[in-house]
């Protein structure tokens, strides 16, 4: 089970082309300073992502996780180390690499359509036509069935709608990379059913690379292509890396009795709760 | 002017609490504004009016309901300090005018006050209006340079660290205190009493300003550097929109402050403002219109506040409700 190997095959041989991998975190180290005190949140971490691969990142809260997808984001400078995507350098942000933040982050002056439009039209101003952006605006907020409240503010729409209105933003960006931090965990548990059901599906038409930072064991079998699992903090780094061969399209209904779900299931709860325990009940035992 | 902020809740920020890296920058002695900002964000659902079209019968019952509650108490009151007034200043020998003696002295200025009879013989209306002219360049001014600078201190901790001791001592200085200088400086009393709005209004403008860059969540930096947004489009599309609840408290403290400013100033510079007119009233023993010109200054100063309040409203609908 445990494998660092590239599995899908019919990806990287799209990807052998250029010799390198789609997404490479190349011994990253990233330590926060802060006056005369310095922490080492994360060390020597080292990961290769293929193209269209959807990638869960599971952990125990204050591990690292946020810091590694804002080191992939851009958002934060790694210490050492590099992460490349398509064997260039990220060190700043940008619409290739969007990111769906765990709070949506909407901008509240716009309306859900505005929010999703300034996105297009900053990446697409030279590329399409101002009706073309329209439609591309409307079509994003079709795919997260969202066209309905397009004119809404998102303090006039529910949790789950402002967290589908920030994934069609990212996913109009075209991003090379879609990161997701907890893009479901201030939700409850029906319409975060819904809304997997709805990444799943997206990730079904599209194919797009996606890196979802989870707490959640079920959703991250269910998604996802690989799990990756984070030691806990300090120092944290990838402790083990645990492939689902599940068929796609994937039915959550049928995936109850399948082997290979439980199976990957309980690999991540022993490695979770059994070896890698959450540091303050490690403590209380 | 602390008693100007803390009245009511002028407008729902986004941001509940000032986090602590702003009270650097507010320091102890800017209370009004921040009183102003920590006061409770509205709940913008609760204020939307739900979407039935009230009956005709309703509508009546609630604007007499509205009259019964909003118009009649301070009529009362505003009639029984009359008649207290009325009966203190009734004897001859009284200091000051009774309400009947004012009626009887200044009724021209209250019936009428647009008359033109001489060059120093002009309605109240006028005067009020030479005054709001000048309110009007020094407060512009003063809001878009405080904008401005409050912007940059907001945003860049060189700036702050530079420019707001010098802010913090200035602030302080009594708006009277910088006619002379400017007096001397422009060598004529229009420019100067300007200048007096200007300086005095632009620090409420500034601090809240600052306070409310700061106050912007890195989430929306962060949307903000992963769509490359440029310096001039951060500005408008995230900072404006983000800092406005506060830039416009700012801006209500500032037009109360300008006010008070132009009458003092004009006290002293002369013209045809409403300042000099009570001034001139006061060296002629006119006392009478004085209080007359008194109301007058009362009443715009509170349109002008509600004015920019309204604004404001207007203007930061989508931002208040974060
Ligand atoms: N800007 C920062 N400065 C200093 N320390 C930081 C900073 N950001 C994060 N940390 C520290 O890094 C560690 C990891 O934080 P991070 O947010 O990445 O955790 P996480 O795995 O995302 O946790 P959670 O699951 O609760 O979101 C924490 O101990 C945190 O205190
Ligand atoms: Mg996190």
């Amino acid at each position: 089970m445990i494998a660092r190997l590239d599995h899908a095959t019919h990806t990287t041989a799209r990807m052998q082309v250029a010799g390198q991998p789609f997404l490479k975190l190349d011994r990253v180290d990233k330590t926060f300073a802060r006056g005369s005190t310095s922490t080492n949140v994360l060390s020597d971490v080292n990961l290769t992502i293929e193209r269209g691969e959807y990638v869960a990142v599971i952990g125990h809260s204050g591990c690292g996780k946020s810091t590694m997808l804002n080191l992939i984001a851009g958002l934060t400078p790694v210490t050492s180390g590099a992460v490349l995507l398509e064997g260039l350098e990220v060190n700043e942000p940008g619409p290739e690499r969007a990111v769906v933040f765990q709070n949506h982050s909407l901008l509240p002056w716009l309306t859900c359509y505005e929010n999703v439009k300034l996105a297009v039209d900053k990446v697409f101003s030279g590329l399409k036509s101002k009706a073309e952006r329209h439609d591309w605006v409307l079509h994003n907020l079709d795919l997260v069935n969202m066209v309905h409240a397009k004119d809404r503010r998102p303090s006039e729409i529910s949790g789950g709608m402002k967290q589908r209105i920030g994934i069609a933003r990212a996913l109009a960006m075209e991003p090379k990379v879609l990161l997701l931090d907890e893009p479901f965990g201030a939700l409850d548990a029906l319409t975060r059913a819904q809304l997997q059901d709805s990444v799943m599906d997206i990730h079904g038409r599209l194919r797009n690379t996606v890196i979802m930072i989870t707490h959640d064991v079920d959703e991250a079998v269910l998604l996802s292509d690989r799990i990756v699992m984070m030691t806990n903090g300090p120092s944290a780094t990838i402790g083990e890396v645990l492939d689902i061969r599940l068929p796609r399209p994937r039915k959550r209904l049928d995936l109850v009795e399948d082997k290979e779900y439980v199976h990957g299931r309980a690999a991540v709860l022993e490695f979770l709760y059994a070896r890698h325990k959450a540091p303050q009940v490690e403590a209380a035992e | 002017m602390q008693q100007l902020a803390v009245r009511e809740p002028l407008i729902a920020t986004p941001a509940g609490a000032l986090p602590a890296s702003v009270s650097a920058l507010v320091g102890a002695a800017a209370v009004a504004p921040v009183a102003t900002i920590e006061t409770r964000p509205t709940n913008p659902s609760a204020a939307k009016p739900i979407a039935t079209r009230p009956a005709r019968a309703g509508w009546a019952a609630r604007s007499l309901e509205w009259i019964g509650t909003a118009v009649v108490p301070p009529v009362l009151v505003v009639l029984a300090l009359l008649l207290v007034w009325e009966l203190a200043c009734a004897s001859p020998k009284s200091s000051l005018p009774a309400p009947t003696k004012i009626w009887a002295e200044s009724q021209d200025l209250i019936l009428n006050p647009f008359f033109v009879a001489g060059p120093q013989d002009l309605g109240l209306g006028w005067r009020v209006l030479t005054s709001l002219q000048r309110v009007a360049v020094g407060f512009g001014l003063a809001a878009v340079v405080g904008i401005g600078l409050g912007c940059l201190v907001g945003q860049s901790q060189w700036a702050m660290r530079g420019l707001d001791p010098i802010f913090q001592v200035l602030r302080t200085v009594p708006p009277l205190a910088w006619l002379p200088i400017s007096l001397a400086a422009f060598r004529d009393a229009n420019p100067s009493a300007i200048f007096v709005i200007f300086i005095t209004a632009i620090w409420p403008v500034i601090i809240n300003t600052a306070v409310g860059i700061r106050n912007i969540p890195q989430d929306y930096r962060n949307v903000a550097q992963v769509l490359r947004l440029n310096q001039l489009e951060f500005f408008w599309r995230i900072m404006v929109p983000a800092a406005a609840p506060y830039m416009f408290t700012g801006l209500r403290i500032g037009i109360g402050l300008s006010w008070l400013a132009i009458v003092a100033a004009e006290m002293l510079t002369g013209g045809v403002g409403i300042g000099f007119f009570i001034w001139d009233a006061w060296n002629s023993s006119k006392l009478s219109d004085i209080v007359v010109a008194l109301v007058y200054i009362g009443l715009v100063g509170f349109v002008l506040d509600r004015l920019v309040a309204y604004v404001g409203k207007l203007a930061t609908r989508g931002t208040a409700a974060a």
